[in-house]
């Protein structure tokens, strides 16, 4: 093999390499440098990015051999550069595990502004961003915000928006001149009590900016074995034979393992076991992906090789691809064992008399809608490793249970599939999670644990499964494509009277959580709105596309856009604004829903809707007092509009611009009867630390940092005394499913109410020490003390302990008594002298809810959004850009507004991605789309300028009155652009994405409606 | 599978007698942006070795010569988009590199490998079509090496072929120096969905006469537009023949151009009409440019 010798972050290594190995390869596998990341293999995501004498590559598929006597330096070595560059530079060290604020002094100004600013959330793209914006900052040292764009242009994140990215590298370059990093402006908020409402950077920070932070595919087993799986190559086919013979004779591979080769349940799934752990036998493919066979070798290359060797003989059947013909009698049926066909589930919503509502309406639109099939696009490929029972390693120790290491949503429902599977005890199989680089609902969903366990069972060897990105695209379950036809009755003074619709939802091969996504989309298909009656029917409908299940927003992203626009051309044809119109008809506190729910509280959507008219009224009358200063004469339509109509087109030009609006709500919870709870368990130590735990999944979304928020509050203990432990089934109680934005409320609380039982158990043993109630026993900063004030309170008045005790967190200066306090640590000697376990579990359990169709409370929360979009659209290319976007977002509470900001801005450019970009195309069940070059999510430069409003209408439950923001964030969006299209140019698009070659040959036909997308049949 | 043997020649004579050992079973590779992912997404079939031309010593200098600018075949088009000598005289070319995929790709990927890649819709061979540019042609004999210049559109066979030999490579590229009321542009449409690749590119270099009104010299190039890159020589010939410079002549080329070119659909890249329709909006947009640009580089009379 030839050799290769290059400087890595300062150090020459000499390796012998293969021809064909990568940088990357070579960097991440063979240097172990890890904090190089491959996100597609095809110099299309960035993720790879390092510098290769100074310039920045995608190592990904950049020979290792053009490095040979190269200078190369990673996110590893760039704090160490930057520090030798600095005339102090031999002043500062790095303390790991030392306090925050003395490490992020000693990084790049880049590192320490990401961490400040939240720019990193899930962190798999953060290496790249980095390594990519400091050839930026080395040649431009006041960069615009088009600069930053230009530069990042190719480097992608899923989580962020960008937003805070623009402004990390701008406040660093802040610091790499003046020496002084200025602060990240947020938006107003409630006032913050001691951790809860503090914009605090993630506990996780600077492991992702340093590459420290270990994903799957970071970890490395000694005697490792790679899988490769086999996938059907046609949408529904039986499996007659596989020989596998040429592959098993291959040097160095060990085993291929099929159907026969699983000893327990051969299939698996959420909600319906229908999904089969291999195709064969009584269970055809049923799609192109579907797994038929895994080979285990010694090297991840020649497993993927010897796949090309594995002949199977198929027996090609009639396959179903689009959900209406799914649903007809002569339809191919996909599951015979099922009762219904190709139906997965009816789904109905009954309300009042629809019949007497459309006669009460002045005002009927119908309209149908087509939502495409989407993709997650998490930056980290999916990859789990199997580690046998009795296997010992050098680095990550003895394994007493069969082990999958993985990043997944639902710990607990793996380890009880891959139990099922393997025919073991639930007790035998230990999910342990690593970091996550993203889920946004694609991994809920088993994908590679089963076969890494079962390869591990099988060969007695560590096994690890690294999806490559086309794997990824082609396998895991996407956002249901649907069809919507929706009918909106309503008075002449906008009361709207009844709401008809039929979805159709594409579900693809196994019901995953298809009925689950499509009910949300019909419960939420009357949208935030009081209205007089409702019929609603949805099938969700069985095809032999890919599966669909979870996907941020869950079904509701879909039916919000049809609901959404519907409500524009009602308020249109009613001669309304579309504001108030939508208020008119908003929910409120004492409105009841179309499945029969009262709300009682914490219904911020009028407030939403306030914010953001003002918002865009300051916006015209901004844009008036400009162009009356300049004496610009763009505006024929700005100085002839109505000053009322805030959405009235503007051209400049060859593009006309305009705003659009839409509302939105999303349930916290799973509701619909389904039991929800989340349980926690907290320790505390005598050296004066506490761990909170729970299997919840950290996924990017800064759970952990709410978790710690929630702990450090109830205990009155310093943040960084507190550490968080997630996502393991043997070391972490069950927190359920990070699904339906749950987490902050579910175990927040599990969290929280944890803590707070901690605390009350060493109340108990400080209070016997000094001889008081245990409710005068209060916790700051690491300290338990005698509250003189409580103390005086309760002595004074017979009755009155509790005041204190209710609201010990309300006292901003505590009265610490100097003589009656020790330190938590003691406090925690304490406990444990007198025989008490410093450690406790604690179950919380939602509110009930009522199944659909029983009345009541469906839900025990919902979040509210509003939305406004400012788009451009060119009318000589018909290209549409979202320049501005205003939001108010009602989450109860914001327990860290910094996290619930990246939420928010990663949530609005998803859904314009959603809009404008995003479809993963299928053609009669064959992916179009096979390479992430061929799915275009968002890039840095369709960010728009954003204005985000958040709005604390609290619910009494939630932890500090927090409710969901994780999915209502990426909902109203979508329909807000193109009601803003339909401003703008009048042209009205039925179906997303919002295609420009349509857009721009309707605007020249004078058509005023889309209904289509390339390639789409008409409608029925 | 991946490639056996990679290979780092320090001379053309290396790269081809190595070639042509090869006889077939060896690439040449430069950034290997395209052909690399080609390989790995199994559009290309692995070849036995790979030989990299980015280490032939002077292959990536961009210089001055006897009135041409002369590119070596191995310039990244990072390289390009931050010359000055190209920016002045070839801005067509500049703005077109400066386009292609994000830093990182540019950093690496050459305008040999895109023009050896024979895309009908690659920018930088548009931008290099639009000044008129010629090919070096390298051919290994057996025994030394001979390059010949010759038309750029003379190396296209068809889409994503190119007409060279197994003992043939790419040394650079040149275009003429013209000093004087001479301006290009380039400009192009991208599809937010699906495909990587433009719908439609556009450059187009404009040389004035001394009074600034007639054109002596125009070049349109344009794609995808055909099998192989594409020159819009009858709206030259429109805009050549026209008594001045004026919208008249410039909405009359775009008839010409939209006659001439051959445009299709492309499934989800972009329709027929949509294609027609951006043949006029790119000429809008480049033709004025390019001629402000002469205009500005003028010393009129």
């Amino acid at each position: 093999m030839p050799m290769l010798t290059m400087t890595v972050n300062g150090v020459q290594h000499t390796l012998d390499v293969p021809a064909g190995r990568f940088l990357a390869e070579v960097l991440r596998y063979d240097l172990k440098l890890t904090g190089v990341k491959i996100g597609c293999n095809e110099a299309e995501c960035g993720a790879c990015t390092v510098l290769v004498n100074g310039r920045s590559v995608d190592s990904c598929i950049f020979p290792a051999l053009k490095a040979q006597g190269a200078e190369v330096l990673t996110i590893e070595g760039l704090a160490a550069a930057w520090r030798t560059q600095q005339p102090s530079g031999a002043n500062l060290h790095l303390h790991e595990n030392g306090d925050q604020e003395t490490e992020l002094e000693a990084l790049h100004p880049l590192q320490e502004a990401f961490v400040r600013y939240g720019a990193t959330q899930c962190g798999f793209c953060t290496p790249g961003f980095i390594m990519q914006a400091k050839t930026l900052l080395d040649a431009n040292p006041n960069p615009s915000d088009a600069e930053i764009k230009h530069c990042l242009k190719d480097t992608y994140c899923r989580c962020t928006g960008y937003v805070s990215i623009i402004n990390a590298v701008k406040a660093a370059a802040e610091k790499m001149r003046t020496g002084q990093m200025p602060e990240p402006s947020l938006p107003e908020h409630v006032e913050p009590l001691h951790y809860v409402g503090q914009p605090l950077p993630r506990p996780d920070a600077i492991d992702k900016v340093t590459g420290r932070a270990l994903y799957a595919d970071d970890y490395w087993f000694e005697g490792m074995l790679y899988g490769a799986t086999l996938r059907s190559e046609h949408p529904h086919a039986r499996i007659l034979s596989i020989d596998a013979s040429a592959a098993e004779a291959l040097p160095g591979v060990w085993c291929v393992l099929t159907q026969k080769d699983v000893p327990g349940a051969l299939r698996h799934g959420l909600v319906e076991a229908d999904w089969p752990v291999f195709a064969g036998g009584d269970y055809p493919a049923r799609y192109v992906g579907d797994p038929i066979a895994l080979v285990v070798a010694e090297t991840d290359e020649l497993a993927h090789d010897a796949l090309k060797r594995i002949r199977v003989e198929y027996e090609v059947l009639p396959a179903v691809t689009d959900p209406v013909t799914a649903r007809r009698p002569d339809a191919p049926v996909l599951h015979p064992d099922r009762p219904d066909g190709n139906l997965l589930k009816h789904i109905k919503v009954r309300h009042g008399d629809v019949e007497a509502g459309f006669a009460a309406a002045d005002v009927i639109v119908e309209r149908t809608y087509r939502t495409p099939m989407t993709e997650h696009a998490f930056l980290e490929p999916e990859c789990s490793i199997g580690v046998p029972a009795g296997w010992s390693d050098p680095r990550f120790g003895y394994h007493d249970k069969l082990t999958v290491y993985v990043g997944s949503q639902i710990p607990y429902a793996d380890r009880d599939q891959v139990a099922r599977c393997l025919g073991l005890p639930k007790e035998a199989v230990r999910i342990k999670g690593t970091v996550m680089g993203g889920g946004f609902g694609g991994k809920e969903d088993i994908a590679g644990q089963i076969h890494a366990a079962l390869a591990a069972q099988v060969t007695g060897r560590p096994v690890k499964i690294l999806y490559t990105r086309e794997e990824s695209l082609r396998f895991h379950p996407k956002r249901h494509p649907t069809i919507i036809r929706i009918k909106t009755g309503a008075k002449r003074d906008g009361t709207i009277t009844a709401v008809e619709a039929e979805l159709y939802g594409d579900s693809g091969a196994y019901a995953s959580l298809g009925e689950k996504v499509m009910t949300r989309a019909t419960t939420h298909a009357t949208g935030p709105y009081v209205v007089g009656s409702a019929k609603i029917d949805c099938y969700a409908m069985y095809t032999n596309n890919a599966p669909c299940g979870a996907f941020r927003g869950f079904g509701v992203t879909q039916s919000a856009f049809a609901v959404e626009s519907n409500m524009d051309i009602v308020a249109e044809a009613l001669g309304m604004d579309p504001i108030e119109f939508r208020r008119k008809n908003a929910m409120r506190v004492g409105a009841v829903t179309a499945t029969g729910q009262v709300l009682r509280e914490s219904v911020g959507l009028l407030t939403c809707l306030e914010k953001v008219e003002t918002a865009i009224r300051e916006w015209w009358r901004e844009r008036e007092q400009e162009s009356g200063r300049t004496g610009e004469q763009d505006g024929a339509s700005l100085s002839g509009r109505p000053s009322s109509n805030l959405f009235a087109p503007l051209r400049i030009g060859d593009k006309v611009y305009a705003w659009g609006v839409a509302a939105g709500y999303k349930n916290t919870g799973l509701g619909g009867g389904a039991p929800d709870k989340s349980e926690a368990e907290i320790e505390v130590f005598p050296n004066g630390r506490a761990e909170i735990r729970t299997s919840s999944a950290e996924m990017g979304q800064n759970l952990i940092g709410v978790l710690a928020a929630c702990t450090a509050e109830e205990l009155g203990l310093p943040i960084r005394n507190v550490s968080v432990l997630v996502m393991d089934t043997d070391l972490t109680p069950d927190g359920g499913p990070t699904t339906a934005s749950r987490q902050t409320y579910l175990s927040g609380n599990a969290a929280r109410l944890a803590a707070r039982a901690m605390r009350e158990r060493l109340q108990g043993v400080v209070a016997e020490k000094f001889d008081v109630p245990p409710e005068v026993i209060a916790f700051h900063e690491g300290l338990a003390y005698v509250d003189e004030a409580r103390l005086a309170a309760v002595r004074g008045e017979t009755q009155g302990a509790q005041n204190g005790s209710q609201h010990p967190l309300r006292s901003r200066t505590p009265a610490i008594s100097r003589s009656r306090s020790i330190s938590f640590a003691e406090a925690v000697k304490l406990l444990i002298e007198e025989g008490r376990s410093p450690k406790l579990r604690y179950e919380y359990w939602a509110p009930k809810t009522q199944p659909l169709g029983a009345g009541g409370d469906m839900h025990f929360a919902f979040s509210y959004a509003v939305h406004a979009a400012l788009v451009s659209v060119d009318t000589t290319t018909g290209e549409v850009a979202v320049e501005r976007v205003v939001s108010a977002h009602d989450v109860g509470r914001a327990i860290n507004p910094l996290s619930l900001l990246g939420q928010i801005e990663g949530g609005i450019v998803m859904g314009i991605g959603n809009a404008l970009t995003e479809h993963y195309i299928v053609e009669n069940g064959v992916p179009w789309t096979q390479h992430l070059g061929q799915y275009k999510m968002p890039g840095i430069k369709h960010t728009p300028q954003m204005c985000n409003f958040i709005v604390e209408d609290p619910t009494a439950e939630g932890p500090y009155g927090a409710k969901g923001v994780g999915e209502i964030s990426s909902i109203p969006i979508s329909p807000a652009i193109t009601n803003a299209i339909y401003n703008a140019v009048g042209v009205r698009c039925l179906a997303l994405p919002v295609d420009q070659d349509a857009l721009l040959l309707a605007m020249k036909r004078g058509e005023r409606e889309l209904d289509r997308r390339w390639g789409d049949p008409p409608i029925r | 599978m991946r490639w056996q043997a990679y290979h780092t020649p320090a001379t053309i004579d290396e790269a081809l007698a190595l070639l042509s050992r090869y006889g077939g079973a060896a690439q040449l590779v430069a950034g290997g942006t395209d052909l690399i992912l080609d390989v790995q997404q199994g559009n290309h079939a692995t070849p036995q070795a790979l030989i990299d031309v980015t280490t032939i010593r002077g292959l990536d200098a961009i210089c001055e010569q006897d009135g041409w600018v002369v590119i070596g075949a191995a310039t990244t088009h990072a390289a390009i988009e931050a010359s000055p000598l190209i920016r002045r005289y070839g801005t067509a070319l500049a703005e077109s590199c400066s386009v292609v995929g994000g830093p990182q790709v540019r950093n690496v990927a050459t305008i040999g490998g895109n023009v050896a890649h024979a895309l009908p819709a690659a920018d930088g061979t548009i931008g290099l079509l639009a000044l008129n540019a010629e090919v070096q042609v390298c051919t290994w004999n057996g025994s030394a090496v001979e390059c010949t210049w010759q038309p750029l559109l003379s190396i296209f066979a068809g889409p994503g072929k190119n007409r060279l030999a197994i003992n043939q490579m790419i040394g650079a590229f040149r275009f003429p120096m013209r000093t004087e009321r001479t301006g290009s542009a380039f400009d192009r449409i991208m599809r937010p969905q699906g495909v990587a690749l433009p719908i439609l590119g556009v450059a187009a270099q404009v040389t004035l006469d001394e009074n600034g009104e007639r054109a002596t010299a125009v070049t349109i190039a344009l794609g995808p537009a055909g099998p192989i890159p594409f020159r819009a020589t009858e709206s030259e010939a429109i805009l050549l023949a026209a008594p001045r410079l004026d919208e008249e002549a410039i909405e009359a080329a775009i008839v010409a151009a939209q006659r001439q070119a051959e445009l299709r659909t492309s499934k989800h890249r972009a329709s027929k009409e949509y294609r027609h329709e951006m043949v006029a909006v790119l000429l809008r947009r480049v033709l004025p440019k390019a001629i402000e640009r002469a205009q500005s580089r003028s010393t009129f009379g």
